[in-house]
Protein backbone atom coordinates (compact mmCIF):
# COMPACT_ATOMS: atom_id res chain seq x y z
CA UNK A 1 0.00 0.00 0.00
CA UNK A 2 1.36 3.06 -0.71
CA UNK A 3 2.28 6.06 1.26
CA UNK A 4 2.54 9.07 -0.23
CA UNK A 5 5.73 11.26 1.19
CA UNK A 6 7.87 14.03 -0.52
CA UNK A 7 11.19 13.91 0.37
CA UNK A 8 13.95 17.18 -0.84
CA UNK A 9 17.03 16.47 -1.78
CA UNK A 10 19.03 19.46 -0.53
CA UNK A 11 22.38 18.64 -2.26
CA UNK A 12 20.18 19.24 -5.54
CA UNK A 13 17.77 22.11 -4.25
CA UNK A 14 19.08 25.64 -6.29
CA UNK A 15 16.04 27.35 -4.57
CA UNK A 16 15.02 28.15 -8.20
CA UNK A 17 10.91 27.98 -6.40
CA UNK A 18 10.07 26.33 -9.39
CA UNK A 19 7.59 24.24 -7.30
CA UNK A 20 6.26 27.20 -5.16
CA UNK A 21 5.24 28.29 -8.88
CA UNK A 22 4.39 25.18 -10.31
CA UNK A 23 1.84 24.24 -7.16
CA UNK A 24 0.72 28.47 -7.35
CA UNK A 25 -0.22 27.71 -11.29
CA UNK A 26 -1.93 24.17 -10.72
CA UNK A 27 -4.06 24.77 -7.85
CA UNK A 28 -4.57 28.70 -8.85
CA UNK A 29 -3.77 29.23 -4.74
CA UNK A 30 -5.26 32.79 -3.76
CA UNK A 31 -2.34 35.99 -3.10
CA UNK A 32 -1.33 35.24 0.43
CA UNK A 33 -1.40 31.51 0.64
CA UNK A 34 1.75 29.67 -0.18
CA UNK A 35 1.39 25.72 -0.05
CA UNK A 36 5.01 25.48 -0.59
CA UNK A 37 8.08 27.62 -0.18
CA UNK A 38 11.26 26.86 -0.35
CA UNK A 39 14.03 27.35 2.87
CA UNK A 40 17.31 28.07 3.04
CA UNK A 41 19.50 27.87 5.39
CA UNK A 42 23.05 29.27 6.16
CA UNK A 43 21.84 31.85 3.30
CA UNK A 44 25.03 33.28 1.95
CA UNK A 45 27.37 30.99 3.22
CA UNK A 46 29.55 29.77 0.80
CA UNK A 47 29.63 26.19 0.79
CA UNK A 48 27.06 26.00 3.48
CA UNK A 49 24.48 27.15 2.00
CA UNK A 50 21.25 24.22 1.81
CA UNK A 51 17.74 24.97 0.67
CA UNK A 52 14.82 22.56 0.81
CA UNK A 53 11.28 22.91 -0.37
CA UNK A 54 8.69 22.48 2.09
CA UNK A 55 4.76 21.70 2.15
CA UNK A 56 1.98 19.76 4.23
CA UNK A 57 4.61 16.65 4.75
CA UNK A 58 1.29 14.20 4.80
CA UNK A 59 2.30 13.38 8.97
CA UNK A 60 1.27 9.28 9.48
CA UNK A 61 0.75 10.74 12.93
CA UNK A 62 -0.68 14.02 12.04
CA UNK A 63 -0.98 16.48 14.73
CA UNK A 64 -2.97 18.74 12.64
CA UNK A 65 -5.49 15.89 12.72
CA UNK A 66 -4.68 15.19 16.32
CA UNK A 67 -5.55 18.87 17.76
CA UNK A 68 -8.64 20.03 15.15
CA UNK A 69 -11.84 20.61 17.13
CA UNK A 70 -14.21 20.05 14.67
CA UNK A 71 -12.44 16.55 13.14
CA UNK A 72 -12.47 17.58 9.78
CA UNK A 73 -9.16 16.56 8.39
CA UNK A 74 -9.04 12.48 6.87
CA UNK A 75 -6.23 10.85 5.68
CA UNK A 76 -6.70 8.77 1.97
CA UNK A 77 -5.69 5.15 1.61
CA UNK A 78 -3.15 6.82 -0.02
CA UNK A 79 -1.86 8.41 3.02
CA UNK A 80 -2.73 11.42 1.85
CA UNK A 81 -3.90 14.26 4.85
CA UNK A 82 -6.49 15.75 3.56
CA UNK A 83 -9.58 18.01 5.33
CA UNK A 84 -12.64 19.23 3.99
CA UNK A 85 -13.21 22.90 3.78
CA UNK A 86 -17.15 22.67 4.53
CA UNK A 87 -16.20 22.08 8.21
CA UNK A 88 -13.09 23.75 8.96
CA UNK A 89 -13.70 26.87 11.24
CA UNK A 90 -10.36 28.36 10.25
CA UNK A 91 -9.63 28.52 14.06
CA UNK A 92 -5.87 27.84 13.13
CA UNK A 93 -5.05 25.34 15.75
CA UNK A 94 -3.70 23.14 13.01
CA UNK A 95 -1.09 26.50 12.08
CA UNK A 96 0.37 25.85 16.04
CA UNK A 97 0.34 22.04 16.00
CA UNK A 98 2.22 21.90 12.85
CA UNK A 99 6.17 21.50 12.62
CA UNK A 100 6.05 22.74 9.26
CA UNK A 101 4.35 25.55 8.98
CA UNK A 102 1.68 23.64 6.05
CA UNK A 103 -1.61 25.22 7.14
CA UNK A 104 -2.51 28.42 5.72
CA UNK A 105 -4.96 30.87 6.13
CA UNK A 106 -6.15 33.46 3.37
CA UNK A 107 -6.53 36.80 5.07
CA UNK A 108 -7.84 38.84 2.07
CA UNK A 109 -11.02 40.25 3.66
CA UNK A 110 -12.33 42.58 6.03
CA UNK A 111 -11.64 42.77 9.70
CA UNK A 112 -8.40 40.85 9.54
CA UNK A 113 -11.01 38.03 8.87
CA UNK A 114 -9.05 34.68 8.81
CA UNK A 115 -10.62 32.25 6.43
CA UNK A 116 -10.98 28.31 6.17
CA UNK A 117 -7.61 26.58 6.25
CA UNK A 118 -5.88 25.86 2.94
CA UNK A 119 -2.39 23.62 2.56
CA UNK A 120 -0.99 21.29 0.26
CA UNK A 121 -3.32 18.60 -1.06
CA UNK A 122 -0.70 16.35 -2.45
CA UNK A 123 -2.55 17.17 -5.71
CA UNK A 124 -4.96 14.75 -4.44
CA UNK A 125 -7.91 17.53 -4.49
CA UNK A 126 -10.61 16.25 -1.32
CA UNK A 127 -14.12 15.61 -0.23
CA UNK A 128 -15.93 16.51 -3.51
CA UNK A 129 -16.53 14.77 -6.65
CA UNK A 130 -13.16 13.98 -8.04
CA UNK A 131 -11.97 16.67 -11.10
CA UNK A 132 -15.38 18.38 -10.17
CA UNK A 133 -15.31 22.59 -10.39
CA UNK A 134 -16.11 22.45 -7.05
CA UNK A 135 -13.43 20.59 -5.85
CA UNK A 136 -10.83 22.73 -7.69
CA UNK A 137 -12.25 25.78 -6.48
CA UNK A 138 -12.00 24.60 -2.97
CA UNK A 139 -8.58 22.37 -2.88
CA UNK A 140 -7.23 22.82 -6.90
CA UNK A 141 -6.17 20.06 -9.54
CA UNK A 142 -6.79 16.33 -7.91
CA UNK A 143 -4.25 15.12 -10.28
CA UNK A 144 -3.64 11.52 -8.05
CA UNK A 145 -7.68 11.15 -10.00
CA UNK A 146 -5.36 11.84 -13.35
CA UNK A 147 -2.61 9.10 -12.34
CA UNK A 148 -0.14 11.89 -12.25
CA UNK A 149 2.18 12.75 -8.79
CA UNK A 150 1.70 16.39 -7.43
CA UNK A 151 3.06 19.23 -9.98
CA UNK A 152 5.66 20.67 -8.03
CA UNK A 153 7.62 17.17 -7.92
CA UNK A 154 7.01 16.84 -11.74
CA UNK A 155 8.19 20.48 -12.62
CA UNK A 156 11.26 20.17 -10.57
CA UNK A 157 14.00 20.99 -12.76
CA UNK A 158 17.12 19.32 -10.73
CA UNK A 159 14.64 16.27 -9.39
CA UNK A 160 15.28 17.71 -5.74
CA UNK A 161 11.74 17.11 -4.98
CA UNK A 162 10.36 13.64 -5.22
CA UNK A 163 7.17 13.03 -4.69
CA UNK A 164 5.43 9.59 -4.09
CA UNK A 165 5.25 6.21 -2.04
CA UNK A 166 7.61 6.66 0.49
CA UNK A 167 9.70 3.23 -0.13
CA UNK A 168 9.84 4.61 -3.98
CA UNK A 169 11.03 7.77 -3.45
CA UNK A 170 13.51 6.40 -0.67
CA UNK A 171 15.08 3.78 -2.84
CA UNK A 172 15.72 6.61 -5.37
CA UNK A 173 16.99 8.73 -3.02
CA UNK A 174 19.63 6.18 -1.10
CA UNK A 175 20.41 5.33 -5.06
CA UNK A 176 21.59 9.13 -5.46
CA UNK A 177 23.36 9.32 -2.30
CA UNK A 178 25.31 5.66 -3.02
CA UNK A 179 26.36 7.46 -6.39
CA UNK A 180 27.70 10.66 -5.47
CA UNK A 181 29.02 9.86 -1.85
CA UNK A 182 27.08 12.48 0.52
CA UNK A 183 24.11 13.67 1.49
CA UNK A 184 22.32 11.23 3.28
CA UNK A 185 22.79 12.55 6.92
CA UNK A 186 19.83 14.25 6.89
CA UNK A 187 16.86 11.79 6.49
CA UNK A 188 16.01 8.67 8.73
CA UNK A 189 16.42 4.64 8.68
CA UNK A 190 14.28 3.63 5.94
CA UNK A 191 15.30 6.29 3.94
CA UNK A 192 18.97 5.03 4.27
CA UNK A 193 18.73 1.68 4.33
CA UNK A 194 15.90 0.53 3.04
CA UNK A 195 12.52 -1.18 3.77
CA UNK A 196 14.46 -4.60 4.51
CA UNK A 197 12.42 -7.48 4.78
CA UNK A 198 8.72 -7.04 5.89
CA UNK A 199 8.48 -6.98 9.05
CA UNK A 200 12.20 -5.98 10.21
CA UNK A 201 13.12 -3.64 11.98
CA UNK A 202 16.27 -1.72 12.78
CA UNK A 203 19.10 -3.20 14.76
CA UNK A 204 18.33 -1.76 19.28
CA UNK A 205 20.94 1.29 19.91
CA UNK A 206 23.84 0.47 22.60
CA UNK A 207 23.08 0.64 25.62
CA UNK A 208 24.76 3.82 27.08
CA UNK A 209 27.71 3.95 29.92
CA UNK A 210 26.48 5.91 32.83
CA UNK B 1 -36.93 3.09 57.03
CA UNK B 2 -34.36 4.96 59.70
CA UNK B 3 -31.64 2.43 59.03
CA UNK B 4 -32.33 3.36 55.17
CA UNK B 5 -32.12 6.52 55.61
CA UNK B 6 -29.07 6.63 57.49
CA UNK B 7 -27.21 4.36 54.74
CA UNK B 8 -28.59 6.51 52.06
CA UNK B 9 -27.02 9.67 54.08
CA UNK B 10 -23.98 7.54 54.69
CA UNK B 11 -23.63 6.49 50.80
CA UNK B 12 -23.80 10.59 50.31
CA UNK B 13 -21.40 11.60 53.21
CA UNK B 14 -18.85 9.28 51.25
CA UNK B 15 -19.59 10.39 47.83
CA UNK B 16 -16.80 13.13 47.41
CA UNK B 17 -14.12 10.46 48.57
CA UNK B 18 -14.17 8.69 45.29
CA UNK B 19 -10.89 8.44 43.59
CA UNK B 20 -11.16 9.76 39.67
CA UNK B 21 -9.05 9.90 36.62
CA UNK B 22 -7.36 13.15 37.00
CA UNK B 23 -5.45 12.82 33.55
CA UNK B 24 -7.33 13.93 30.55
CA UNK B 25 -7.10 11.06 27.70
CA UNK B 26 -6.89 11.71 24.18
CA UNK B 27 -9.28 10.14 22.59
CA UNK B 28 -8.44 10.47 18.35
CA UNK B 29 -11.54 11.95 16.74
CA UNK B 30 -13.50 10.27 14.20
CA UNK B 31 -13.57 12.40 10.79
CA UNK B 32 -17.20 14.72 10.44
CA UNK B 33 -16.59 15.68 6.74
CA UNK B 34 -17.68 14.19 3.48
CA UNK B 35 -16.84 10.83 1.91
CA UNK B 36 -14.38 11.38 -0.51
CA UNK B 37 -14.03 9.22 -3.75
CA UNK B 38 -10.63 7.04 -4.10
CA UNK B 39 -8.29 7.82 -7.04
CA UNK B 40 -8.75 4.91 -8.66
CA UNK B 41 -12.61 4.70 -8.95
CA UNK B 42 -12.18 7.42 -11.56
CA UNK B 43 -12.14 6.66 -15.36
CA UNK B 44 -8.80 7.28 -16.45
CA UNK B 45 -8.08 10.91 -18.33
CA UNK B 46 -8.41 11.25 -21.60
CA UNK B 47 -5.10 9.92 -23.68
CA UNK B 48 -4.04 14.09 -24.24
CA UNK B 49 -3.97 14.76 -20.47
CA UNK B 50 -1.12 11.47 -20.78
CA UNK B 51 -2.40 10.15 -17.24
CA UNK B 52 -1.63 6.78 -18.02
CA UNK B 53 -4.33 3.94 -18.17
CA UNK B 54 -6.10 2.13 -15.82
CA UNK B 55 -9.41 0.41 -15.12
CA UNK B 56 -11.67 2.34 -13.21
CA UNK B 57 -11.72 0.60 -9.50
CA UNK B 58 -8.58 -1.32 -10.02
CA UNK B 59 -6.52 0.16 -7.36
CA UNK B 60 -3.21 -1.86 -8.11
CA UNK B 61 -3.79 -0.81 -11.90
CA UNK B 62 -3.76 2.48 -11.06
CA UNK B 63 -0.92 1.64 -8.39
CA UNK B 64 1.22 0.01 -10.78
CA UNK B 65 0.63 2.92 -13.22
CA UNK B 66 1.85 5.64 -10.98
CA UNK B 67 4.43 3.89 -9.52
CA UNK B 68 5.59 4.09 -13.07
CA UNK B 69 5.66 7.80 -12.46
CA UNK B 70 7.32 8.12 -9.54
CA UNK B 71 10.06 6.28 -10.93
CA UNK B 72 10.49 8.30 -14.17
CA UNK B 73 12.19 10.82 -11.62
CA UNK B 74 14.85 8.58 -11.19
CA UNK B 75 17.16 9.77 -14.41
CA UNK B 76 20.18 7.44 -13.52
CA UNK B 77 17.51 4.85 -14.33
CA UNK B 78 15.90 6.66 -17.24
CA UNK B 79 19.44 6.89 -18.65
CA UNK B 80 21.46 4.53 -17.94
CA UNK B 81 18.92 1.62 -18.91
Amino acid sequence: MARMKFLCDAERCIECNGCVTACKNENEVPWGVNRRRVVTINDGVVGAEKSISVACMHCSDAPCMAVCPVDCFYRTDDGVVLHDKDLCIGCGYCFYACPFGAPQFPQAGAFGLRGKMDKCTFCAGGPEVDKSEAEFKKYGRNRLAEGKLPACAEMCSTKALLGGDGDVVADIYRERVLRRGKGSEVWGWGTAYGPGAPGAKPPAQPARKS
Amino acid sequence: MKKLLIAIAALGLVAGCGESEQVVVYKQGKYQGKPDTRSWDNEQPVAELRGGSWKKGDRANWEEQIKNRQLAQHEHRRIYQ
